[in-house]
């Protein structure tokens, strides 16, 4: 059975499982219903021209894990930030560990979305934010929601800087022959609030995994939040993160998306403005090789007045792995006196390696700065030789360089003990080791 | 220390060295001038190992061995510095860790263990004080929004770390002013020692007045057409290029 049908009947066998009276279900049902429509995306949309699903559908995927899984924090430490204390919103397989979370209702929620989802308490919550700043005819997003379940649930009230990150983590065992995880986040910072939200997803054996995740943020008056992603999985996973972000009036929003790992990365990253003076940050480092694939999509609709948003993606790739950056800035005819700015730096090591890189800007507004840049090189000949010449081996001084490419990117990691992960995570990548911290 | 027969370099089809002979000896410093375009830079570059040059004939001896087929980082191994004309910018990295990277290194290759860092800080001091050097300036970006003058003196702050048997400062005077000049030259004064060697590329012989050398050679269309003691500078100043591309091409 292909996979589309699979997923068809399954959604009937979830629907005997859940509440079907509640205004989730019609929510559920519109959404499989699109899916139903459109199906999974091929190359012959425009936003999935570079990006081929059709290998990674051939597999059979389990949509709902036969068994629960459990593993030790040992063998996951290092996938943690264990320097510092941080809240844990973990799930294995799907499935929510409480072993492996440290979850908290003092003050803030940090927990899970099922309960979020089933609780009375939280109806109003869910009613005013669930899938409100998703795009509903996106067929994936539409997938997703027509099976949302489980995953993160962030609500901070207002003038709240919290303590610590938060992690959210998603293992997959493997267990499952191949599994598809349909993670649903929803996240809501109040007003003047601050927090800081770290994002995994991580296979831990070679079995494939798709993750189809969807994460909403919605930003209120003034709120900061930091939030990074890390793509370092293995070669047998794949990834499709859909991230929509909903921000008021003198908020900030950064995503940092750092793509390391996987097969297939699709990410889907979108950004709404519904108030003046509101800054969104989208950067990111894409460092792959062999025939890893990793398609940034990303799109900032400026819809007010004096807002910013500042895309920084650098990307190196080596063997035949491929990039796509895609970036989409609407600036509509209120939004007077915006300042979009989008780069997309791209290193190729090989011959084999490709990367598409393709900006579009949709200007509706006369009195904006926008602008955007795309440069694809080698590693700058000079800069080795210098380097070299120093006595630093060709490979080491290969590694500073691309460090010192990615560096805008790394600086704008605001945690110390993340900065240095992902940098150790760089040079692993590189195959060095270098004679300091980096 | 060094000696250079009959080199012969191009780029592309481009011949530019056109058989160059050179005989440096520990203890001395050379002086190499010529017009714009007369292939000084490109003698430094293929001397450190540069491969963008290719070099077609000739060779290159560094105490008898020849090192004209070593990859740029084995020469440095060995002792060569070259002193960029424009000094690379590498954001990210310190000017200290750049120095701990490259002298490790360099000691890994010559079969030496790391430094220890409590050493590694005291030699960064002496030798930041010996360029007259303040301590915040060397954990900012290598070269990152470095005045020209701050790359050059840090490119001698480097050779007083790495401590080269053969140093090569490439046009070192060139957007220098006076002061910073004067610091530069009183620290290339300091290192140089009868084990080493200094070979001072430049255009003009002002910065000679503050490093003296024993000999002054003068490269023209790549071929070294004179040579002759520190006088021969003088000459030059007076004279100008001309008079040498006069001479050649009558």
């Amino acid at each position: 059975m292909e996979l589309k049908e699979k997923l068809l009947s399954s959604f009937m066998a979830f629907e005997e499982r859940i509440d079907v009276h509640s205004d989730l279900h019609e929510v559920r049902t519109s959404a499989i219903k699109n899916f139903e429509n459109k199906g999974f995306p091929t190359k012959k949309e425009e936003a999935w021209k570079y990006t081929s699903l059709n290998t990674i559908l051939k597999n059979d995927f389990s949509v709902f894990p036969k068994n629960e899984n459990a593993i030790e924090f040992a063998d996951v430490k290092k996938y943690f930030i264990h320097e510092i204390d941080t809240y844990k919103v973990v799930f294995i397989d799907g499935v929510f560990s409480s072993f492996l979370s440290s979850t908290t209702h003092d003050g803030i929620d940090v927990c899970l979305m099922s309960s979020a989802l089933n609780k009375p308490k939280y109806k109003m919550i869910i009613d005013n934010y669930f899938n409100k700043v998703a795009n509903k005819d996106e067929s994936l997003t539409s997938l997703n929601t027509a099976f949302a379940n489980e995953g993160a649930y962030i609500n901070i009230p207002k003038s709240k800087v919290v303590d610590k990150p938060i992690e959210i983590m998603y293992f997959s065992t493997g267990n499952e022959a191949a599994l598809l995880v349909q993670p649903r986040n929803l996240i809501i910072i109040g007003e003047n609030s601050h927090v800081q939200i770290i994002e995994r997803h991580q296979s831990l054996n070679e079995n494939p995994v798709l993750t189809n995740s969807v994460t909403e943020i919605f930003a209120q008056k003034r709120a900061i939040v930091d939030y990074y992603k890390i793509q370092n999985d293995n070669l047998e996973a794949n990834l499709i993160d859909n991230t929509y972000v909903s921000q008021k009036l003198e908020s900030t929003v950064s995503v940092n998306t750092f793509s390391f790992g996987g097969n297939l990365t699709r990410n889907n990253l979108n950004f709404y403005h519904f108030g003046e003076r509101i800054v969104s940050n989208l950067n990111g480092i894409t460092i792959i090789g062999d025939k890893q694939h990793v398609d940034h999509y990303t799109l900032v609709q400026h819809a007010q007045p004096n807002c910013e948003s500042h895309q920084d993606y650098k990307g190196i790739f080596s063997d035949r792995s491929i990039g796509v950056f895609n970036g989409k800035i609407f600036v509509e005819k209120e939004a007077q006196k915006t300042n979009a700015f989008q780069k997309s730096n791209n290193i190729l090591l090989s011959d084999k390696a490709t990367i598409n890189a393709k900006p579009q800007l949709e200007i509706f507004a006369d009195d904006v700065k926008c602008s955007h840049g795309c440069t694809i090189g080698q590693l700058d000949e000079t800069a080795m030789f210098y380097m070299q010449q120093r006595g630093i081996p060709k490979k080491e001084a290969k590694a500073l360089l691309m460090y010192a490419f990615s560096n805008a990117v790394i600086e704008s990691i605001k945690i110390p003990e993340l900065k240095k992960r992902i940098t150790t995570i760089i040079a692993n990548k590189l195959g060095v080791k270098l004679g300091f911290d980096l | 220390m060094l000696s250079i027969k009959n080199l012969h370099a191009s780029i592309g089809d481009k011949e530019i060295l056109k058989g160059i002979n050179l005989e440096v000896k520990a203890g001395e410093i050379h002086a190499i001038m010529g017009p714009n375009g007369a292939g000084k830079s490109t003698l430094s570059a293929v001397i450190a190992g540069n491969d963008t040059y290719e070099v077609t004939k000739g060779e290159i001896l560094l105490e008898n061995e020849d090192i004209s087929e070593l990859a740029p980082e084995e020469r440095a191994h060995k002792g060569v510095f070259l002193s960029f004309q424009y000094p690379v910018e590498i954001p990210g990295v310190s000017v200290t860790n750049f120095m701990r990277t490259a002298i490790n290194e360099t000691r890994k290759a010559n079969g030496q263990p790391e430094m220890p860092a409590n050493e590694m800080l005291k030699v960064i001091r002496e030798k930041s004080e010996l360029l007259e050097i303040d301590r915040k300036f060397l954990s900012r970006s290598l070269n990152e929004g470095f005045s020209g003058g701050e790359k050059k003196r840090n490119e001698i702050f480097q050779m007083a770390m790495l401590e080269p048997k053969l140093a090569i400062l490439d046009e070192t005077d060139s957007g220098l002013d006076i002061d910073a000049l004067r610091i530069v030259a009183n620290g290339v004064n300091k290192l140089k020692s009868d084990k080493n060697a200094i070979i001072v590329i430049t255009h003009y012989q002002r910065l000679l007045d503050y490093i003296v050398p024993d000999f002054v050679h003068v490269l023209y269309n790549g071929k070294i057409v004179k040579s002759g003691g520190k006088e021969l500078a003088y000459e030059l100043e007076e004279k100008g290029y001309d008079w040498i591309k006069q001479e050649q091409e009558a």
